[in-house]
């Protein structure tokens, strides 16, 4: 028993003691608000199915055991995972908590609690794939799928460019192994909770034995908060001592042996810790190269998207100007569906809903989706411009015996391209920015890079600054040259 | 044989009838005015001479060319009807993202699979013979009333047509430009070339027209 053991059994049993005195002591203190992500679901916090105004799960009750620890009561605060860092930093709630991964970039912005479980990074793959994909190295140029700006995110990217791995990333942690049954990827690289709570959800999977690399989970709270940070680490450590962490992970299903010994490294003078706490974060410059890749991609992918929305919405609104009534039934059906429904919505079914009928790549799908959508608000722009141009210049050019075609290429078309230029160059410069919601189908595009970005900086100044003046750079000549060409067409006629 | 006959034409629109078994003939290298009050069925005629405008009775004859009642025949079929008429639109109608040279090139070269440089040649002759050559490269938001006028003109003629019909083209002009609007349409029926202008201009009229035509409610009064 050394020295700084008997400090922090004095300290905690204080803290204990405090929390004790009274309820109306109690009610004296300000609730302990603590921020996590229902959505990420059982084991670490899901919403109660007997009552789901309640949460539940094992960072739920972690989270309990420290306000209680400091005589304070815990209200939940529904965070999205990406932004628990940032929310915390600015004030939302005391500490956030939903399966965070330590690593550097964590500790050098935030106050960061000593680690409380050890994970592994597990690799899943099909059964038929078992005995080939055991390491990344043996998932050479094949797709690996993860949850982006995590741990494993990171590990991929490493990998990518030791061993040719391809990193898709996702948003959420159900799809990742729903695509890794249907092929669309040949593994995943996730923590083994997840994993095994995926083995459970779905059939067709192996969780390979060994684990990739191993990580902690910890708390987060404001860097100036680190007071409040050192009570919960006493308190932690205290619930390492009692048992109370462990019957909590035990009742989770999550304890194993590992557990025990990650306990023990703890407490024997916070060993851990320390070691993360020497790692260098990855410098700011280091994120550079990753984020004009992904503007490079939103580039292409708007580009792309944008001229297959024209050609098509030049087709819908030709067929809505000139077909027949059963030609312009279902466009005008068309039109409606795709503005009055969810671009996320259509991206879902076209990369997901369709894919036991066709298993599109996800930039494809991407493309396909935005250039649908988009081209019933072009063909929409285009039709009332093409319905602007008078009557009576049509009549004049039958009466000079050009065809139909003609008229429209000639004399119909040019003109309404004028009247649609202003409203084009708005819309490419909404679809640039629309594009970012193609990274919900695994597209890693540059919001979703600025994303990643700041979450492993655990701040959004910069990356959002970069990310902003990049949208920017995008935008701002298209409307300068719009304006342009607007401004000499206009002084011509 | 005549420029133009029309025989027994009717028109509906909805349940109005518009014209009322209009008969007229105008014969080659004349200019016929047809004067009226608005509504008495001026436009319509023009129209459905030009296959702008369905008619409910009557038969529509140019040369070797006829029309009859019923739908607008498709632009395809209507290939005989416009090499042997040409309209020239109150409003002008020019085409206001071209200029006055394309304007008028435009149908000889596309319609017509003329040269560029036939149809530039010819449009210069017209625009010469109209005087507004100077205005070649003009756009139609540069040009007075008159000048549209005369390119409207130009462009109508350039496919040399056997007829030019010409709905109100004093509409926008003062009296010395319609009386020398009269002398130039008087030139134009040089080589055989019949006009059927409609207008509320009597003095114009008088001054430019071998006969004239009074329309009322549909029928041909006179």
């Amino acid at each position: 028993m050394n020295a700084r053991w008997l400090a922090e059994r004095i300290a905690v049993s204080l803290v204990l003691l405090l929390a004790a005195c009274s309820s109306t002591e109690r009610a004296s203190h300000p609730p302990l608000k603590w921020g996590g992500d229902a959505e990420g679901g059982a084991p670490f916090v899901e919403a109660d199915p007997s009552d789901p105004s309640r949460v539940r799960g094992f960072d739920v009750e972690i989270a309990g055991m420290i306000a209680r620890g400091l005589g304070r009561e815990p209200v939940f605060i529904q965070t999205a995972w990406a932004s628990l860092e940032a929310s915390v930093e600015r004030g939302d709630f005391d500490v956030g908590m939903s399966g965070l991964e330590d690593r550097p970039e964590l500790r050098a912005r935030h106050a960061v609690s000593i680690p409380y479980f050890e994970f592994r990074e597990v690799l899943a793959v099909r059964p038929q794939d078992s005995s080939r994909y055991k390491t990344l190295a043996d998932l050479a140029n094949r797709k690996v799928a993860t949850l982006g700006a995590t741990m494993a995110y990171q590990l991929l990217l490493d990998a990518e460019k030791q061993h040719g791995v391809i990193p898709v990333s996702y948003d959420d942690d159900i799809h990742p192994y729903s695509d890794l049954v249907s092929g669309r990827v040949d593994a995943v690289l996730l923590d083994h909770i997840i994993a095994e709570r995926s083995l459970h959800r779905m059939a067709g999977l192996v969780i390979q034995p060994n684990a990739i690399a191993t990580g902690h989970y910890v708390a987060v709270f404001a860097q100036k908060n680190a007071a409040l940070r050192d009570s919960a680490d006493m308190i932690l450590r205290e619930r390492m001592r009692d048992g109370s962490l462990e019957k909590t992970f035990r009742d989770w299903g999550v304890w194993d042996s590992t557990q025990v010994r990650h306990f023990q490294r703890v407490l024997d003078a916070g060993a851990a810790t320390r070691n993360v706490k020497t790692a260098a974060a990855r410098p700011v410059m280091a994120y550079l190269p990753s984020l004009i890749r992904a503007a490079g991609i939103t580039l292409v992918l708007s580009c792309l998207s944008m001229g297959l929305a024209v050609v098509i919405g030049i087709l819908v609104a030709a067929g809505r100007v000139y077909g027949p009534p059963i030609v312009r039934a279902p466009l005008t059906v068309y039109v409606e569906v795709m503005r009055g429904t969810p671009l996320l919505l259509q991206l879902f079914v076209i990369y997901y809903g369709l894919s036991s009928v066709i298993r599109l790549p996800a930039f494809l799908a991407a493309v396909i989706g935005l250039a649908l959508n988009y081209a019933a608000y072009e063909s929409e722009i285009y039709r009332s411009s093409l319905n602007a141009i008078s009557k009576v210049q049509l009549e004049a050019a039958r009466t000079l015996g050009l065809s139909e075609l003609q008229i429209l290429r000639l004399v119909r078309g040019p003109q309404a391209l004028r009247l649609a230029l202003a409203p084009m160059t708005n819309d490419f410069v909404a679809l640039l920015k629309d594009s970012s919601l193609v990274s919900v189908i695994t597209v890693v595009e540059l919001t979703k890079q600025a994303a990643i970005y700041a979450t492993n900086v655990g701040s959004w100044v910069v990356p959002g600054i970069l990310c902003s003046v990049i949208y920017l750079i995008f935008s701002l000549p298209l409307s300068r040259y719009a304006r342009h060409l607007e401004a000499r067409w206009s002084a011509a006629t | 044989m005549s420029a133009l006959e029309v025989r027994g034409l009717e028109v509906e629109r909805g349940s109005q009838r518009v014209l009322r078994g209009v008969d007229l003939t105008v014969n080659p290298g004349e200019i016929v005015a047809l004067m009226g009050p608005s509504g008495s069925g001026k436009t319509t005629i023009l129209r459905a001479i030009a296959a702008l405008q369905q008619f409910t009775a009557g038969r529509i004859v140019l040369g070797d060319v006829s029309l009859g009642p019923g739908p607008i025949p498709k632009q395809s079929q209507l290939a005989g009807l416009r090499s042997k008429v040409g309209m020239v639109f109150q409003e002008h109608a020019l085409f206001e993202h071209l200029d006055v040279m394309d304007n008028i090139t435009l149908a000889p070269v596309h319609a017509r699979g003329w040269s560029i440089e036939r149809a530039k040649s010819a449009a210069i002759e017209l625009l010469q013979s109209l005087g507004v050559e100077q205005r070649a490269y003009a756009y139609p938001r540069q040009l007075s009333g008159g000048q549209a006028q005369r390119v409207a003109i130009a462009r109508a003629l350039v496919l040399n047509p056997d007829l030019l019909l010409m709905d109100e083209p004093t509409s926008a002009l003062d009296p010395a430009r319609r009386v020398a609007l009269a002398e130039t349409l008087k030139g134009l029926t040089r080589g055989g070339r019949a006009l059927l202008i409609s207008t509320h201009d009597e003095d114009f009229a008088r001054a430019c027209a071998d006969r004239t035509v009074m329309l009322d409610n549909g029928v041909i009064v006179q």
